[in-house]
């Protein structure tokens, strides 16, 4: 018998009233994927895109308008008690009690498991210890600092030993050595000990690091999926930065790329262009020739293998810091 | 080694805790959480202890007016702020429950398989305990301020337990109202425009013989007055049992529906997360 995937969400959808007189807002249109066991997936896109409304259904929390969802082949609305048991959720807040202490947090988490008080001792100990927090373990969680919730965030997802682990945005927030901590924790528990992740985030670069396989999100549906090896080399060619000492207001160089053969979309933020190249190699020689011809003063030009950001861009139409500025402005 | 943790999973029947459990583990939650800020049970009884001082000191004279039944005012009015504060203090629980909800403390709680009757419990009896201190603590400032009782113990007791009664009714509503609103401010002010005219059509401060008609009808749906009458009537020297069985009885029926319907909030909190 094959077994089952880990994770699997068919045609969600999940409406959100808008208020008075606006229609409702469709956070997630008919978002489909398939996560096997032992992979971590990541969730990737822009604030708004649906990622969190995604996991609220999968853990149970939140139930989708239409579809269905699957985990470890426990259906989410009719097998919900089985389900709980069976996952573990790091909310993307911080989900630990701040006025109990570490150790009170993962008894408790343990107790409602049905972990015997022993057992929950135990376990508590067992998991401060792998997360490095066995000295802060008596004392109140509010003492603790940003990365140190965050840790005991995961653990308490941990507690019960659960078949998936759901991690809404782990990182965001915390500074980068607290983040390459959590990393290694992350690819710890997916690499020996074959937990199924499914990871959300907003950091192409935690994406890279960390997943598997990944799942662009956008407007609430997946619109590209795959290793992110894979993801990037389904787009040929290459990509030219171009970074210029003024912004490019009028336009003047973004027309003067594009007239060049063998150039393909071009992003322009602030002082730097992005252009999609078929050869970097034939590419970068034009593009300096024809900037010098008009005098435009450039600092670099730079060329690099397709990253995760021309592959949001490619399937998304626009680039991932700008489609991250449009959401902060409509939120 | 996907075979394994199936096999594992399957052997390893799930271990459902019961409502009874669970409750135990929330009330212990609650209660740690507490007993680590004690001043803030003190803070609440600051209210209480100016309302019975300034009250006694301002009607003192009511006693005189015809149609009084106590003897004392002090005496009278005790039970009545111990069900005042019971109401007053309770208007709050529901902030525990809206600061879970802005941390993910609810939201990892409600994807557990902790019941939520127990989530709704045992916050409650936390409650209760504080109930109970405060209770004893309004009766040791009326004491001090003259009040005496002829019910003896039994009169006591059942006062506690009407005052835990109204706490927990109000303290469910007040729970319920911050899973549907999810937010402080609303919250606040749902708890303060309905605890005022709990307290003021009701035999809190006067006996109704003295207030308008109306008031008089509109005390006799009011479960704060069921709380009141039973406690004034278990405390007096010849208590009408029937009358405060009923009241008491009111109560508790009032109490179980609130409970109950305010456990179906988290319903309505999962369908707008
Ligand atoms: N509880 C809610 N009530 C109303 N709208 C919501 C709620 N949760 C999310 N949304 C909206 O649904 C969309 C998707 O949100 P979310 O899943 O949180 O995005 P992400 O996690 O990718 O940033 C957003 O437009 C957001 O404003
Ligand atoms: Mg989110």
């Amino acid at each position: 018998m094959a077994p089952s995937p880990a994770l699997e969400a068919a045609e969600l959808v999940k409406t959100y009233p808008a208020g008075r007189k606006k229609p409702p807002l469709r956070a997630l249109d008919g978002l489909t994927f398939t996560v096997p066991e032992g992979v971590v997936l990541g969730l990737l896109g822009p604030n708004g895109a649906g990622k969190s409304t995604t996991v609220k259904i999968l853990t149970t929390l939140s139930r989708a308008d239409s579809g269905t969802a699957r985990v470890v082949g426990l259906d989410v609305v009719k097998q919900q008690e089985e389900v709980r048991h069976a996952i573990g959720y790091v909310p993307q807040k911080s989900s630990c009690d701040p006025m109990a202490t570490g150790v009170e947090n993962l008894v408790l988490s343990g107790r409602i498991y049905g972990l015997s008080r022993q057992e929950s001792v135990r376990r508590a100990a067992e998991l401060l210890e792998r997360f490095d927090l066995t000295e802060a373990g008596g004392r109140q969680v509010r003492t603790y600092s940003g990365g140190m919730q965050r840790k005991l965030d995961v653990a308490l997802g941990l507690v019960h030993r659960p078949r998936v682990l759901f991690l809404d945005e782990p990182t965001t927030g915390l500074d980068p050595e607290a983040r390459a901590d959590l990393w290694t924790e992350v690819e710890r528990l997916s690499g020996t000990e074959g937990l199924t992740v499914l990871l959300t985030t907003h950091y192409l670069e935690e994406a890279d690091r960390l997943a598997g396989q990944l799942a662009i999100v956008d407007h609430g549906k997946i619109v590209a999926e795959g290793t992110p090896e894979a993801l990037k080399a389904e787009l040929r060619g290459d990509s030219v930065h171009v970074e210029l000492v003024e912004p490019d207001t009028e336009g003047i160089v973004r027309r003067l790329l594009a007239a060049l053969p063998g150039i393909g979309e071009i992003v322009v933020e602030g002082n730097t262009l992005r252009a999609r190249v078929d050869r970097g190699a034939t590419a970068v020689p034009a593009v300096l020739g024809a900037l010098e011809e008009k005098a435009i003063p450039v600092l670099a030009v730079t060329v690099s293998r397709p990253s995760l950001d021309d592959v949001y861009l490619q399937y998304t139409g626009r680039s991932f810091k700008s489609a991250e500025k449009n959401e902060e402005r409509a939120a | 080694m996907s075979t394994l943790t199936a096999t594992r999973i399957a052997q390893r029947p799930l271990r459902r805790g019961g409502f009874l459990s669970h409750t135990g583990f929330i009330t212990g939650r609650w209660l740690r959480a507490q007993y680590r800020s004690p001043a803030l049970i003190a803070f609440t009884l600051v209210q209480p202890a100016i309302w019975l001082l300034l009250f006694g000191q301002l009607f003192k004279g009511v006693v005189a007016l015809p149609g009084f039944s106590d003897s004392s005012y002090i005496a009278f009015l005790t039970p009545g702020i111990v069900m005042m504060t019971a109401l007053m203090t309770s208007g709050w629980s529901g902030t525990t429950f809206i600061d879970d909800m802005d941390r993910g403390v609810m939201d990892r709680m409600l994807t557990s398989p902790v019941r939520r009757g127990a989530l709704m419990a045992g916050q409650l009896i936390s409650n209760g305990t504080t109930t109970v201190i405060q209770t004893v603590l309004v009766f040791a400032i009326g004491f001090a301020a003259g009040a005496r009782y002829d019910g003896g113990v039994l009169g006591y007791v059942v006062t506690i337990v009407a005052s835990m009664l109204v706490g927990t009714a109000f303290g469910s509503l007040s729970n319920a109202v911050a899973l549907l609103t999810r937010r402080q401010d609303a919250l606040i002010g749902i708890s303060q425009f309905v605890s005022l005219p709990l307290t003021f059509l009701s035999s809190i401060m006067l006996d109704l013989k003295l207030a308008p008609d109306w008031v008089g009808v509109a005390a006799r749906f009011n479960p704060v007055d069921w709380a009141a009458i039973t406690a004034r009537q278990a405390l007096s020297a010849t208590p009408d049992w029937n009358s405060a069985a009923r009241h008491g009885a009111y109560l508790l029926a009032f109490t179980l529906l609130v409970g109950y319907l305010s456990t179906r909030a988290f319903r309505t909190y999962q369908r707008s997360v």
